[in-house]
């Protein structure tokens, strides 16, 4: 079971790099995801492995599984969750505000000049909208 | 036991729920956070003089007692941290209700949702629940950062978050090592448990030890990990980038307590785990931002860079000068929040009172209220670049003396001096361009700050001034919070307390 779990985690752990270090955004999204899975695991098996064993120590127990790791996933787990909501709503809003889903928000090779316009298109917004508050 | 030490949690969570369900009332909004904060500074000095005895506190959460518990602990670091982000935050508050909060729905709420995760790392005394808070932080930050939204947020939000995500993992990893090896998550109890630790786990632990660093390294921007830092800051809106001036220092706290608590002993696992590492990294910091500084493009870039050179300089005192060094590097952590935070919000008045122009330090047109603005521009150079007069000069003078016996002596004076003087001369280039190379005519769109945003920049340098006035209470403060720094035995026996009953977590051996 060693064997199996780590090489698993192995694996996982590595493709949730590789995919991490892509360019787009949604291998970056899907590689932390695999990440997250990845460090879930680990942290599981860090209670040691153990089947049909009791989570509490009673006297009778020769044996039990640790409880606290499987507390600590749970929380990892709603965190997790959470987080990888987010970043998949604030990717698309960055490919929707910017038309390119690339981590950087511009196309490889693509000019500053485009980001320039897009501050002074931002400053002439929010000017207009002091304007109106005033 | 002592109910305070929890409010400072509770209170901006309580606030933060209530104006979730108040929604979009701005008037009221602003009342019930502006008056949350009030009180909690007023808790907030009431726990540092509490802490200021010497006493450390703890409160067990639900009564569990400590090891089993998740335990919040109350001495003098934690207390001056705690007081810090509530000097900070009331400023970035206030300075807020001048119009930025009325930009989007939530502000107030997101706001408050962040100083209970500031104030909830700084208490803590739980690791796993170090990085619960973390995340609280972080994910307040995250929604406060692309606040207002616009492209360059957006941009800088995708960095920040991904940085900060494989950064959490790598804390889980870290945590759960530890736990493996020790069957405990309480720091008090980690220290006793990695100094008596046996010889197969040191490996393990060292290496736990260092991912720690290296997480506390991403949120304290330190050489090779804060290039996401200057973007982000710099498209942050001006009371959020005040507020952030506190993130960095929850690295800088993190690094502080592990490096003194949990692997604070001399032997063993713990012996000199972050010393090979963390004088070098510092000095790179701080020599990179510098350059970063003279470089910048933008003037809210500029002051990202002051950031990220603050937090090399603290943690080259805490490197390199021992006790008194710790002591230095504190006095230097209090002193470069509350100019920086002060600085943000100024660069923010220069660039709406340039128009278009806003904060490129490029040659533009002339500002509104360029008096002012020049003056309170230099007052802000002199404290951050340490001239004679100013906390900057205090402190910087302090590590400075700190290090004298060190045997780094020669690379800490040289450095820090050196980046003082680059520093000055950015500072002078920034200056000139923004307040000479201007041409006669004021931009049409540009706005002249009002008196609501001027109150608590003057309040952020009344803080830094009262530093230099009441320099020697606060460095006995510090004196003595460095000392209970470097002897942890205080804190581990206050937070333990007379339980005998910690035997190790007897693991049969067959399930191993």
């Amino acid at each position: 079971m060693e064997l199996l779990l780590s090489t698993a985690l192995g694996i996982v752990t590595a493709c949730g790099i590789y995919l991490i270090l892509r360019g787009r955004t949604f291998s970056v999204v899907l590689g932390l995801s695999l990440l997250g899975y990845a460090v879930n695991l680990f942290i599981f098996a860090m209670g040691r492995l153990t089947s049909s064993q009791p989570p509490v120590i009673v006297d009778q127990a020769v044996a039990f599984a640790d409880p606290i790791p499987q507390a600590l996933v749970l929380t990892a787990i709603v965190i997790g969750f959470g987080m990888t909501g987010f970043i998949v709503e604030l990717a698309l809003r960055t490919r929707n505000d910017t038309k390119s889903d690339h981590v950087d928000g511009q196309e490889p090779g693509q000019t500053d000049d485009a980001l320039k316009t897009s501050t002074v298109k931002e400053a002439a917004l929010q000017a207009s909208k002091v304007g109106k508050t005033a | 036991m002592n109910h305070f030490l929890v409010l400072p949690i509770v209170l901006p969570a309580l606030t933060a729920a209530l104006l979730l369900l108040l929604g979009g009332r701005v008037g009221l909004t602003r009342v019930i956070s502006f008056a949350s904060v009030f009180v909690l500074l007023a808790m907030c000095i009431h726990l540092f003089t509490q802490a200021s005895t010497g006493d450390i506190q703890t409160y067990a959460l639900g009564d569990w007692v400590a090891p089993f518990g998740i335990v919040l602990v109350l001495d003098r670091l934690s207390a001056l941290m705690v007081l810090l982000t509530s000097l900070v935050s009331i400023a970035a508050l206030y300075y807020s209700m001048q119009g930025w909060d009325n930009r989007g729905k939530y502000f107030h709420a997101l706001f408050q949702f962040q100083l209970m995760g500031i104030n909830g790392a700084f208490l803590t005394g739980d690791l796993f629940n170090l990085f619960v808070f973390f995340e609280v932080l972080l994910i307040a930050s995250y929604c406060l950062l692309m606040y207002g939204f616009g492209e360059r947020r957006l941009r800088a939000s995708v960095h920040y978050v991904a940085i900060n995500l494989t950064g959490s993992a790598i804390f889980l990893i870290a945590v759960s090592v530890l736990y493996s090896v020790t069957g405990t998550l309480n720091m008090a109890h980690l220290a006793e448990r990695v100094a008596t630790s046996s010889p197969d786990d040191i490996a393990l632990i060292r290496s736990a030890g260092l991912m720690l660093l290296g997480v506390f390294g991403v949120k304290a921007a330190l050489f090779p990990l804060y290039f996401w830092l200057p973007t982000a800051y710099a498209s942050a809106s001006a009371p959020v980038a005040a507020l952030f001036a506190i993130m960095t220092k929850v690295g800088v706290y993190a690094i502080f307590r592990f490096t003194t608590l949990t692997f604070g002993g001399t032997s063993g696992a713990s012996a000199d785990i972050t010393t090979p590492w963390l004088l070098p990294v510092a000095l790179v910091t701080l020599t990179l931002a510098a350059f970063g500084a003279l470089a910048a493009k933008r003037l809210l870039e500029f002051i990202a860079y002051l950031t990220i050179a603050s937090v090399g300089t603290i943690l080259i005192a805490f490197a390199a000068g021992g006790t008194e060094g710790l002591s230095a590097a504190l006095f230097y952590l209090v002193h470069s929040t509350l100019i920086v935070a002060a600085l943000f919000l100024l660069a923010e008045m220069i660039s709406q009172s340039r128009g278009e122009a806003q904060d490129t330090l490029h040659s533009g047109p002339a500002l509104l209220q360029p008096v002012m603005l020049g003056i309170a521009f230099m007052a802000g150079a002199v404290i951050v670049g340490g001239l004679p007069l100013s906390s900057g000069f205090l402190a910087k003078l302090m590590i400075l003396q700190s290090t004298t016996q060190s045997i780094n002596m020669p690379w800490v004076w040289g450095i820090i001096l050196s980046t003082s003087l680059i520093t000055m001369i950015a500072l002078s280039r920034a200056g000139s361009m923004l307040f000479w190379k201007t041409t006669y005519e004021v931009s049409a769109t540009a706005k002249a700050p009002v008196a609501m945003q001027w109150l608590p920049v003057i309040f952020l340098f009344g803080c830094s001034i009262m530093m230099v006035i009441y320099a020697s209470p606060l460095k006995q403060f510090t004196d003595a919070t460095a000392q209970q720094l470097k002897t942890p035995e205080q804190y581990i026996s206050t937070v333990l307390g007379q339980t005998t009953d910690r035997a190790p977590r007897a693991l049969p051996k067959e399930a191993m």
